[in-house]
C-alpha cells in the first residue's frame, strides 16, 4: 500500500483511481444502488474462497468418473454446479478436453472473461495485452513461452471466452496415476493446465 | 490487433496469486459484479463497455496491463453508470475532492469519513 509518511499529522491522500472508486461507492451507496456489505462479501469470496482448487476438483472427478465426464460434456454448467460451484452471472460453462491429438487453450480477446466459479479471478498474464493479442495469432509461440512444446501433429484449438460462455480445459490425465484417489488427482491439476497454458503435473512433480 | 505481436507473454507466476494489488481494485471489481447482480446492467453490457475502454486505450498507445487494467475498469464503470444517468461527472468530481479533503484533514489514527468538517 502507498504510505509514504510525509505527513505525520494527517493522512496520505489516496491515489487518483482510489479516490474515483471512493467517489463512485459513496454516490451509489447514497442512491441505494450499492450495499457496502454486499461489496465486502464479493471481495471476500474472490480473495479467499474461490480459486483453481474448485476446477481441480472438477477435473479430478472427470478423470475418475466416466459418468461425470459425460455429464460435463452434455451440460458443464449443471455438472459443475453438482460440486457446488455456480457462476455469478449465470454464464454458460463449456469444457474443452485435451486428447492425444488436440490441445485446447482459452483466452478472452475482448477483455478478461474467465470461469471465476472454477478458477477464481484471472492471473495478471491472462489479462495482459500480450496474451490476449497473441493467443489467437500464435498459440504455439505462447505455449512455448509457458514451456509447453507440442508436436506438430497436435492441433491447437483456441477458445475465446465471452460474457456468456466460459471454457474450462480438461487436461490429459498424467501417466502413472491409475491408483490415485480424486483428492490426490486434484493435486496434479494446476490452474494453467485448466487454461491450457500448462499440463497436469506428474505425481513426481507434485511431490507424491 | 496491434502490429507488435512478438512481445513475450510474461512468465507464468506460480499460484496462488493475489487477485488484487490494492483495495480500490477489489472495490471496483465488486461494484461491477454487484451492479450486474442487482440488474443495473448485464454482464454482457459490462464486458462490452470494458472491452471498448481497453481497446481505445490500446489504440491510443496507453498501457492496459497491471494497475492500468484496473484504472480502465474504473473508467468503464464510470462510463456505464453515466450512460444510465446514475453517476454524473460533476457529482463524482465533488465527491472525489471531498474524500481527498477528508484525508488531508483527518488526524492519523482516526477513521476517514466524509462530511466530518
Amino acid at each position: 500500500m502507498p504510505h509514504d509518511g510525509h505527513d505525520h499529522d494527517h493522512q496520505a491522500v489516496p491515489s487518483d483511481p482510489a479516490l474515483r472508486v471512493k467517489a463512485l461507492e459513496t454516490l451509489l451507496t447514497e442512491k441505494g444502488l450499492v450495499d457496502p456489505a454486499a461489496l465486502d462479501e464479493i471481495v471476500d469470496t474472490y480473495e479467499h474462497r474461490v480459486g483453481p482448487r474448485n476446477g481441480a476438483r472438477v477435473v479430478a472427478k472427470a478423470w475418475s468418473d466416466p459418468a461425470y465426464l459425460e455429464r460435463l460434456r452434455t451440460d458443464a454448467t449443471a455438472a459443475i454446479a453438482e460440486l457446488g460451484y455456480e457462476g455469478r452471472q449465470g454464464e454458460h460453462m463449456v469444457i474443452a478436453e485435451n486428447t492425444d491429438t488436440v490441445h485446447n487453450m482459452v483466452v478472452c480477446t475482448l477483455c478478461s472473461c474467465y470461469p471465476w466459479s472454477v478458477l477464481g479471478l484471472p492471473p495478471v498474464w491472462y489479462k495482459s495485452d500480450a496474451y490476449r493479442s497473441r493467443a489467437v495469432i500464435d498459440p504455439r509461440g505462447v505455449l512455448a513461452d509457458f514451456g509447453i512444446r507440442l508436436s506438430d501433429e497436435i492441433e491447437v484449438r483456441v477458445w475465446d471466452s465471452t460474457a456468456e460462455t466460459r471454457y474450462l480445459v480438461i487436461p490429459q490425465r498424467p501417466a502413472g496415476t491409475e491408483g490415485l484417489a480424486e483428492d490426490q488427482l486434484a493435486d496434479l491439476v494446476t490452474r494453467d493446465s485448466m487454461i491450457g497454458t500448462g499440463v497436469a503435473l506428474s505425481p513426481a512433480e507434485a511431490g507424491r | 490487433m496491434p502490429s507488435d505481436t512478438r512481445r513475450a507473454v510474461p512468465a507464468p507466476v506460480p499460484m496462488p496469486e493475489r487477485p488484487f494489488e490494492e483495495p480500490w481494485q477489489a472495490q471496483a471489481f465488486a461494484m461491477a459484479v454487484h451492479l450486474s447482480e442487482t440488474g443495473l446492467f448485464t454482464w454482457a453490457e459490462w464486458t462490452e463497455t470494458f472491452g471498448t475502454v481497453l481497446s481505445m486505450a490500446r489504440t491510443a498507445g496507453r498501457p492496459v496491463d497491471g494497475a492500468a487494467y484496473w484504472e480502465h475498469w474504473v473508467t468503464a464503470l464510470e462510463m456505464l453508470l453515466a450512460a444510465r444517468g446514475e453517476a454524473e461527472k460533476p457529482a463524482l468530481e465533488a465527491l472525489k475532492e471531498a474524500w481527498a479533503e477528508a484525508y488531508r484533514t483527518t488526524p492519523h489514527g482516526t477513521p476517514v469519513r466524509l462530511g466530518a468538517s
